[in-house]
């Protein structure tokens, strides 16, 4: 399954969209659950089956979901689901898939998905290149409102939208960031940012959100409260803190350029020569070399390479859509050749 | 490059160290980095939001009236202590049965145990001067602690205009 949109484009990261070179994407997602049915996290075989059709239905019945694929988890093997990952389509918890018949709804140009049965009945999802929080939260707000029409939400009037964990009770929503900040990890000022973020009731994680490592100098950062508060007001507060966040990078790279200009090309070069020319490549490898060429475009180090090739390859060389690229199972050796062959054939 | 640890993996970590004047280049795979005590800016961050959860998740079992330990809800058969172990509620009855509890557990997660955002579909209407009119409070509040009286009587002139638009 998904060979043909291994080859296409993530329109996620089409390099488009404010401040592109610095926020990758911008990503909201609703959590939702049906009235008087029980949440998937404890609901049996039957019940959980039964949710699966209803939104099923209500996507086939409506006009704004025409355009798009439903997969239930029985049709999907587990490098499917590794790969709907790698494309932040679904979430770590959705690949664990332990209770079964879960579905994943995919808008024609992955800017809008639903997960079912996840921890709530709904995910949903908008996401969009660049720093656009605003934009990415009224086409979220607007799908779910498609969705109310044909499903009935459980809302309590005190305590708003109700969800599996009393963490996203409220608004259920949460609006995050995907920020490349080599600048502050440079000059060892991220630990400083990341714990004045925090102070201010974001949350950050690394790549794959919840419980991942940084990798790439990528950080995901996203409302950490959901009630209480407007989805407005939190979705503002993220944009400020982001734009925040970017002077405080482009401080640090100024820095860093004044200070140590030689040893920093010095880095994106041997970068940009180790992804031409190496024959083997761990993933891990890639998207620290691949932060580095992030930088030296900006910087104006390099020239000849786009956002947007750029953004494609940190998702193309991740280890299952290297699989589905080249139509194979392979194993991690096999898959680091594999990798350098992609980064030469590409860079060259 | 490889390693210079263990010699066996990619190097994944290069940093640079300034000792006394001396500068010592290290290149580094992950594990042996971890293992000289490098580790990532997030390391014990990543789950604040759960940890947080479980440790209050704890005191409030020991607060709970022991009647309640026995309850469970009518929809899901979740009692609280099956919550307060695994940080999921089953269903949307349970945010009935256990709601004092949760009050304060949701005042303690996000500062606030009231909803302010989208109502859904039909609600939108009849809720919105509700909402707006807690949300006018609240400024009032803010505005008189601060002494603000020239904003607070601004803010009382508004409230007094939601109330007669109803």
């Amino acid at each position: 399954m998904f060979e043909e949109m291994v080859r296409r484009e993530a329109q996620w990261l089409s390099g488009e969209g404010k401040n592109s070179d610095i926020v990758l994407s911008s990503r909201v997602r609703l959590a939702r659950n049906i009235r008087g049915v029980p949440f998937p996290t404890v609901a049996d075989a039957d019940t959980r089956q039964k949710v699966l059709s209803y939104v099923k239905i209500a996507i086939e019945k409506s006009e704004s979901f025409n355009k798009g694929m439903f997969h239930s988890s029985s049709e999907l093997s587990p490098m499917d689901k590794n790969f709907l990952l790698e494309r932040h389509l679904v979430s770590p918890e959705f690949v664990r898939d332990q209770n079964g018949f879960r579905g994943i709804f995919i808008g024609r140009d992955e800017k809008i998905s639903i997960m079912v049965n996840e921890e709530d009945h709904l995910r949903t999802q908008a996401i969009k290149s660049g720093l656009e929080i605003k934009a990415t939260w009224q086409e979220a707000n607007r799908m779910d409102d498609e969705l109310s029409k044909f499903l009935e939400f459980d809302f309590d009037s005190d305590f708003g939208y109700l969800t599996s964990c009393p963490t996203n009770v409220g608004t259920g929503i949460r609006a995050s960031v995907l920020i490349h900040l080599p600048g502050l990890v440079l000059t060892k000022e991220v630990e400083k940012v990341i714990s004045r973020i925090t102070k201010m009731g974001l949350s950050v994680r690394g790549f794959y959100g919840e419980g991942t490592d940084v990798l790439g100098n990528l950080f995901q950062i996203s409302n950490q409260t959901t009630l209480g508060k407007s989805e407005e007001d939190i979705v503002e507060s993220l944009e400020k803190i982001t734009q925040q966040i970017i002077e405080y990078e482009g401080n640090s790279r100024v820095t860093l350029f004044r200070d140590a200009r030689e040893q920093i090309e010095d880095k994106i070069w041997r970068a940009y020569g180790i992804l031409r020319y190496a024959r083997v490549l761990t993933s891990d490898e890639v998207m620290n070399l691949l932060s580095a060429l992030r930088l030296g475009i900006r910087t104006g180090t390099l020239s000849g390479i786009d956002l947007r090739s750029l953004n494609q390859l940190l998702i193309l060389t991740q280890p299952a859509h290297l699989q589905k690229y080249f139509g194979s199972q392979m194993n991690a050796d096999q898959r680091d050749k594999r990798r350098a062959e992609i980064l030469r054939e590409r860079l060259n | 490059m490889l390693c210079q640890d263990c010699k066996k993996k990619e190097a994944t970590v290069h940093m640079t160290q300034i000792i006394n004047n001396e500068k010592i280049d290290l290149n580094l795979c992950r594990e042996c980095a971890e293992k000289r005590g490098f580790h990532s800016p997030l390391e014990g961050k990543a789950f604040p939001l759960a940890e947080f959860l479980a440790s209050i998740l704890d005191q409030s079992l020991q607060k709970v009236p022991p009647e309640l330990k026995e309850s469970k809800c009518s929809v899901c058969r979740i009692g609280y202590p099956d919550f307060v172990k695994s940080g999921r509620l089953g269903c949307g009855n349970c945010y009935k049965i256990f709601r004092p509890q949760l009050k304060d557990l949701l005042r303690k997660i996000h500062g606030s145990d009231v909803h302010r955002g989208k109502i859904p579909g039909v609600g939108e209407d009849v809720m919105k001067p509700v909402r707006e009119q807690r949300r006018l409070q609240e400024q009032l509040k803010k505005a008189v602690e601060a002494e603000d009286f020239e904003k607070a009587a601004q803010i009382r002139d508004r409230i007094k205009a939601l109330e007669r638009g109803r």
